[in-house]
C-alpha cells in the first residue's frame, strides 16, 4: 500500500464554504434564501426563557405551607412588576400585616402547595445570531436559522481562544519565523486581525488588548504566557468562550514554531482584506478547529461544495512534523514502508521516510505528521 | 436454533473507532481469533453508525479468509451482520456496545448529597453513565444556582432519588420543582421530552407525578435507597439501560438500524440483545470474573479523555465504578498537569527538563492527540504523567467506593476501638487479588515492564497481587457477550483478553533503609532458588513466565505486613507473567519519594534499572 490516511489542516487560497448559523432555541429567521449578507448582519433571533428565581413564600410569610393560598394576591401566569404585592397576611385588627413584594419584573411561573415555594421567571433574554461570513443565504431552516455559503481563502488553525470576530488582515511579521515586539502593535492595528510569526509573546498580546486589536494569528504561543493571559491553566481542550477582548488563532502549536510558509504567504497575499476568524477548538468527538476565513469574489454558479475527503499520505505529499524531534519542520514523503519499525522510544510503529526542507532525510512515525495540502 | 454458539461477532462502537472481534469455539474452548477495526461513522458526512460496523466486520471477513485460507467465509449478507441458523454460515450471534457520541451523560439528584445523592450517583455510574453533576437539597448552592446549573447542562437523562420509603416528601418535592422550573432539554434532538427516572421515596410518587409529568418524560421505579441501611440500585440501573436504548441510542444516527442487528440465542430462541453502554459492559465482565473465580478485582481504563476505575471488593463482591472525567492522556492531558502540579509529575522523571518545554509538550499532545512519543525522554514523561493521572483517578475511586453513609450499625468492641465509621472505603489493597490495566498508554507501552511499573507506582498494591493488562481492550465486547454466554466470555477473558504481567509482593509499613524489609526464598521455574534478605527501599525482578508458578516463602521485616499480619511469614505460590515476579520493599502507607532531586533521581534510576523499564542509556 503506497498511501495511507492521515489528518491534516486545510490551508487554501480558494474553497467553497458552508456555515450553519442556527439558534440555540427555535425563533425567527430574519433573512430569506438568496439574500446576500455581510458578516455583521443578524440572520436570526429568538428569546431565551428568563432565569427562574425561587422564593420560599411560606417561610417569608411565617405561615404553614397548607394555608399559603389564603394570603396570595397572584396566580400562576400573572405578569409582575418589581414591588407588586405578591402576598399579604391579615394581621391583627388590620395591623402587623406581613407584606411580600415581588423582587423583580417578570412572570409567576408556579406556586407549590407542597413546599410553599413560589417560582418567578425573569423577562425573556433576546439572542441574535450574526452571519459571521460575507456570503449568500443558500438555505433557510424554518424557525431555526440559515445556511450561508461563500468562496474564501481559508486557513484552519490548530488551537485558538476567543469567539467569532471580523477585521482587516494586517501582516506585522516580516516572515513566518519572525517574532514581533510590542512596539509594532500601534493604534493602526485597532479593529484589525494582526499576523505575527513564530510566536506571540505575552507583552505583545497585552499591547494588542490595549489598542483594541480584533484578532491575532500566530505560529506558536508559549503555554506559560497563555496561563498568564487567562489566569488559569487550560484543562481540557474546549476553548472559544474566553473573554479576553480579542481572538487568538495559533496555526502550528505550543512553543516557538515557524508559521508554515504557505500559511504566511497566503495571509500576506490577503493583507488588507476582511477576515472572519474564531478560536473555537474542540479535540474530541466532533472535532472543531479555529478558522480564518477571507471571503473572495465569486459568481453564484461557482458555489459547488467540494466532496468531503480525507487527506492521504503518498510519495511526494507535503507534510509537517507535529512532534519532537523536528517539531514544526516541513518535508516531502519519499517512502512509505509497510513494516512496523522500532523508533528511539522502542515503540513499534508504522513509519514514513521524508526529506525535510533543509535537505535532511529521516524516518518519522506516521502518527507524528500532518498532511499539508498543496 | 441450537444453544451452542460456534461463531460470535462482537463490536464496540467507540467515539473514534469501531472495534470488532470474532470469537470461535475451537477444540472444546472459546477463543478470540480475529480482530478488525474501522473509523466510527456517527458524524458527518456519513451519519450512520452501521457503516463503521460493516467496515469493521468486513475487515474481520478479510482477515478470517486469510487466516483459514478460505474465500467462502462471509459474515455479511444483505448489508447486515449475517446471523444464520445453518451450520457453517454467517455467525450465531452478534452483540455490541457503544460509547459513540460521548456515551451516556446523566445528571442525578438526591436529598442529602452523601446519602441518597451518593446512592443515585452509584446507580448512574454503575449503569455506565458519566455523571455531569449531583444536585442535592443540602449541597450549599442557592436554589437559583441549582436551577441555572440544570438548565446549562443538557444531560441525556436525569435520575432523581431522595428520601427513604415513608419518610418526608417535602425535600424531594422541592427538588422536583427545581427540575421542573429549569425545564431541562435533552442533549440530542429537541423533538422529545427529557427522560427523568424517579427512584426516591415511594410516598412522594403522586407529588412528583403532578410536578413533572407534563414537562418531562417521567418514569417511576423502586426507591434506590428504601432504607438508610440498604441500597436497591438494580431497578434504577435497568431503567437507565432501557432509556439509553429507547432515547439516547435512538437519537444517534444509524442506531435504530443497529438495534435491529444485535441478536443471539437465549433460552432456545433468537432474541434481540440490547446494545450496552461500553463502561457498563466492562463492569459486567469485571463482576463476572470476580464471581466465577471468587477474587477481588481492580481495573482501570485510561483513555485520552477520561479514566474509568472499576472494582469488586469484599466477600459480597461489591461493585463500584468511577469515571474521572477530566483525567486522560490526550484530550485531558493538560488537566492532569493542572490537577497534579508540575512537581508531582517530575518526581517520576529520572532526568532534568525545563518547565516551559514540558508545558508546551503537554499542550501539543492535547491539540494533536494521536501523536506518539518518538523520543525516549518523551515516553518517560508520558508515563510519568500517566502515573499521576492513575493516582488521582484511584484516589477519587477510593473516596467513592464506600459503605453506606448514614446507616445505623451495631458495632463490635474492636470496631469501636478502630474508629471505623459508616462510609469507610471498601477498597482494600491488601486483600486485592488482581489488578488490570488498560488503555493506550498501558496496552501500547513498548515494554510490558513499563506497564507493570505504572500500575505499581500509581496503585501501590499491598501484599501479594497479580498484575495484568488488557491486550487490545476487548473487555467491553466480552461484557456484553457475558449477557448471553458467560462461559464463552470468561474463557476468552482468561485466554486472550488478559496478558498477565506477573505478581507484585509489597510489604506494608515503613522502616529505616538499612533494615531488612522482606526475607524471600523463591524456587523459580528455571530451577534456580532466589534467596535474599531484601533491605527497605529496593525492588527485585525475578524471571517467571506466563503460566509458570514459583513456590515462595516470604517473611516481612519487623513491623511490616504482607497479608498475614505484622512480621508474619507466608508460604504461597506466585504466578508469573511476561514481566515476572516483582518484590517491592519501597514501603507502603506511606510510600515516600525524596523531595530533593539529588536523592530521588538515583533511586528512580536504580528501580527502573532493576525493573528493566527503560534502555540503560537513559538511566546512566
Amino acid at each position: 500500500m503506497a498511501q495511507a490516511y492521515s489528518p491534516g489542516l486545510t490551508v487554501t487560497d480558494s474553497i467553497v464554504l458552508k456555515k450553519d448559523r442556527i439558534l440555540p432555541l427555535k425563533g425567527k429567521v430574519l433573512v430569506k434564501k438568496g439574500d446576500k449578507v455581510k458578516a455583521e448582519d443578524f440572520v436570526a433571533e429568538t428569546l431565551l426563557p428568563g432565569n427562574v428565581v425561587p422564593f420560599n413564600l411560606a417561610n417569608k410569610l411565617g405561615v404553614p405551607v397548607d394555608i399559603v393560598n389564603e394570603y396570595l394576591r397572584i396566580k400562576a401566569g400573572d405578569q409582575l412588576k418589581k414591588g407588586d404585592v405578591i402576598a399579604e397576611t391579615k394581621g391583627f385588627l388590620g395591623l402587623f400585616k406581613t407584606t411580600i413584594k415581588s423582587p423583580l419584573d417578570g412572570e409567576v411561573e408556579n406556586i407549590s402547595s407542597v413546599t410553599g415555594q413560589l417560582l418567578l421567571r425573569e423577562p425573556r433574554i433576546p439572542v441574535q445570531v450574526k452571519a459571521f461570513i460575507d456570503g449568500v443565504v443558500v438555505d433557510v431552516v424554518e424557525n431555526e436559522g440559515v445556511i450561508i455559503e461563500n468562496k474564501s481563502a481559508y486557513i484552519q488553525g490548530i488551537f485558538g481562544i476567543g469567539g467569532e470576530t471580523t477585521g482587516e488582515i494586517k501582516v506585522l511579521a516580516a516572515s513566518g519565523e519572525d517574532i514581533i515586539d510590542a512596539k509594532s502593535v500601534d493604534d493602526s492595528c485597532k479593529g484589525k486581525v494582526i499576523v505575527c510569526g513564530s510566536m506571540i509573546p505575552y507583552d505583545v498580546v497585552k499591547k494588542a488588548q490595549k489598542v483594541g486589536v480584533a484578532g491575532i494569528i500566530s505560529g506558536g504561543i508559549d503555554d506559560r504566557d497563555l496561563k498568564k493571559l487567562l489566569g488559569y491553566d487550560i484543562g481540557v481542550a474546549i476553548t472559544g468562550h474566553e473573554n479576553i477582548g480579542l481572538t487568538i488563532v495559533v496555526t502550528e502549536g505550543f512553543g516557538k514554531i515557524k508559521m508554515a510558509k504557505k500559511t504566511y504567504e497566503l495571509l500576506k497575499t490577503f493583507n488588507g482584506h476582511k477576515a472572519s476568524i474564531h478560536g473555537f477548538t474542540q479535540i474530541r468527538a466532533g472535532v472543531m478547529r479555529p478558522e480564518i476565513i477571507i471571503p473572495i469574489k465569486f459568481k453564484e454558479e461557482e458555489l459547488t461544495e467540494p466532496e468531503a475527503r480525507m487527506s492521504t499520505l503518498e510519495i511526494g505529499t507535503t507534510i509537517r512534523v507535529i512532534r519532537q524531534p523536528n517539531f514544526g519542520l516541513i518535508g516531502k514523503v519519499t517512502g512509505l514502508p509497510e513494516k512496523l519499525t522500532s523508533v528511539e522510544s522502542e515503540t513499534m510503529v508504522r513509519i514514513l521516510e521524508a526529506e525535510l526542507e533543509n535537505g535532511e532525510k529521516l524516518t518519522i512515525p506516521r502518527a507524528n505528521v500532518e498532511v499539508i495540502e498543496d | 436454533m441450537s444453544q451452542k454458539l460456534n461463531k460470535i461477532i462482537a463490536t464496540d462502537c467507540g467515539s473514534t473507532t469501531t472495534k470488532s472481534i470474532l470469537i470461535e469455539y475451537i477444540d472444546g474452548e472459546y477463543r478470540q481469533t480475529v480482530r478488525g477495526e474501522a473509523p466510527t461513522t456517527v458524524e458527518k458526512p456519513l451519519n450512520d453508525v452501521t457503516r463503521g460496523v460493516i467496515n469493521a466486520v468486513t475487515e474481520l471477513v478479510e482477515l478470517a479468509r486469510l487466516k483459514y485460507n478460505d474465500d467462502s467465509i462471509q459474515f455479511i449478507k444483505d448489508g447486515t451482520v449475517w446471523i444464520s441458523e445453518k451450520e457453517g454460515e454467517g455467525v450465531d450471534a452478534y452483540v455490541s456496545t457503544s460509547s459513540a457520541g460521548g456515551g451516556l451523560q446523566m445528571m442525578v439528584t438526591g436529598v442529602v448529597a452523601k446519602m441518597t445523592g451518593e446512592s443515585a450517583e452509584r446507580a448512574a455510574l454503575g449503569a455506565g453513565a458519566i455523571v455531569m453533576d449531583l444536585i442535592a437539597s443540602n449541597d450549599k448552592r442557592a436554589n437559583y444556582e441549582k436551577i441555572e446549573r440544570i438548565r446549562q447542562l443538557r444531560p441525556d437523562m436525569i435520575l432523581m432519588a431522595g428520601g427513604v420509603d415513608g419518610g418526608t416528601t417535602k425535600h424531594v418535592a422541592e427538588m422536583a420543582e427545581l427540575v421542573g422550573a429549569a425545564d431541562p432539554k435533552p442533549r440530542l434532538g429537541s423533538s422529545y421530552k427529557l427522560p427523568i427516572i424517579y427512584a426516591g421515596n415511594t410516598s412522594a410518587r403522586d407529588i412528583i407525578n403532578d410536578i413533572l409529568k407534563e414537562k418531562t418524560d417521567l418514569i417511576i421505579t423502586d426507591n434506590l435507597r428504601p432504607k438508610l441501611e440498604s441500597e436497591n440500585l438494580g431497578p434504577a440501573r435497568d431503567k437507565i439501560h432501557d432509556l439509553f436504548m429507547e432515547h439516547v441510542m435512538a437519537q444517534a444516527p444509524g442506531y435504530n438500524k443497529l438495534m435491529g442487528w444485535v441478536k443471539g440465542p437465549k433460552d432456545g430462541k433468537l432474541v434481540n440483545i440490547p446494545i450496552m453502554p461500553t463502561p457498563a459492559a466492562v463492569g459486567n465482565i469485571m463482576q463476572t470474573i470476580a464471581k466465577v473465580n471468587d477474587i477481588e478485582v481492580l481495573g482501570v481504563d485510561i483513555g485520552g479523555a477520561t479514566t474509568d476505575v472499576f472494582s469488586v471488593f469484599t466477600k459480597d463482591k461489591v461493585f463500584n465504578r468511577t469515571v474521572s472525567a477530566n483525567l486522560g492522556m490526550s484530550y485531558s492531558i493538560s488537566n492532569v498537569l493542572a490537577t497534579a502540579g508540575l512537581e508531582n509529575i517530575l518526581r517520576w522523571v529520572p532526568f532534568d527538563i525545563d518547565e516551559s518545554g514540558l508545558r508546551n509538550m503537554i499542550k501539543n499532545k492535547m491539540i494533536r492527540p494521536t501523536t506518539i512519543p518518538q523520543q525516549l525522554e518523551e515516553l518517560v514523561l508520558e508515563q510519568a504523567i500517566a502515573k499521576e493521572a492513575l493516582k488521582y483517578a484511584f484516589i477519587q475511586h477510593k473516596e467513592f467506593a464506600v459503605g453506606l453513609k448514614g446507616a445505623q450499625k451495631q458495632r463490635e468492641i474492636s470496631e469501636a476501638f478502630s474508629q471505623s465509621t459508616s462510609g469507610a472505603t471498601v477498597v482494600n489493597m491488601m486483600t486485592l487479588n488482581l489488578l488490570v490495566g488498560s488503555g493506550g498508554v498501558m496496552s501500547h507501552a513498548p515494554r510490558r515492564n513499563q506497564s507493570a511499573m505504572m500500575l505499581i507506582d500509581s496503585f501501590q498494591p499491598e501484599g501479594i497481587t497479580r498484575l495484568a493488562v488488557d491486550s487490545i481492550f476487548m473487555m467491553p465486547q466480552l461484557g456484553v457477550l457475558a449477557e448471553i454466554d458467560e462461559k464463552a466470555a470468561t474463557e476468552v477473558f482468561d485466554k486472550d483478553c488478559l496478558i498477565y504481567l506477573g505478581t507484585c509482593v509489597a510489604s506494608v509499613g515503613k522502616m529505616k533503609p538499612d533494615k531488612v524489609a522482606l526475607s524471600a526464598k523463591i524456587e523459580l521455574p528455571n530451577g534456580e532458588v532466589f534467596e535474599e534478605n531484601i533491605k527497605f527501599g529496593e525492588i527485585r525482578l525475578l524471571p517467571c513466565g506466563v503460566g509458570e508458578t514459583a513456590k515462595a516463602t516470604l517473611k516481612p521485616g519487623r513491623g511490616l505486613d504482607i497479608g498475614e499480619g505484622k512480621g508474619q511469614e507466608i508460604q504461597t505460590e506466585l504466578h508469573g507473567g511476561v514481566t515476572g515476579i516483582i518484590l517491592d520493599t519501597r514501603g507502603r502507607r506511606p510510600f515516600v519519594l525524596p523531595v530533593d532531586a539529588s536523592e530521588r533521581v538515583p533511586l528512580l534510576k536504580k528501580w527502573m534499572k532493576e525493573l528493566k523499564a527503560y534502555p540503560e542509556e537513559i538511566l546512566k
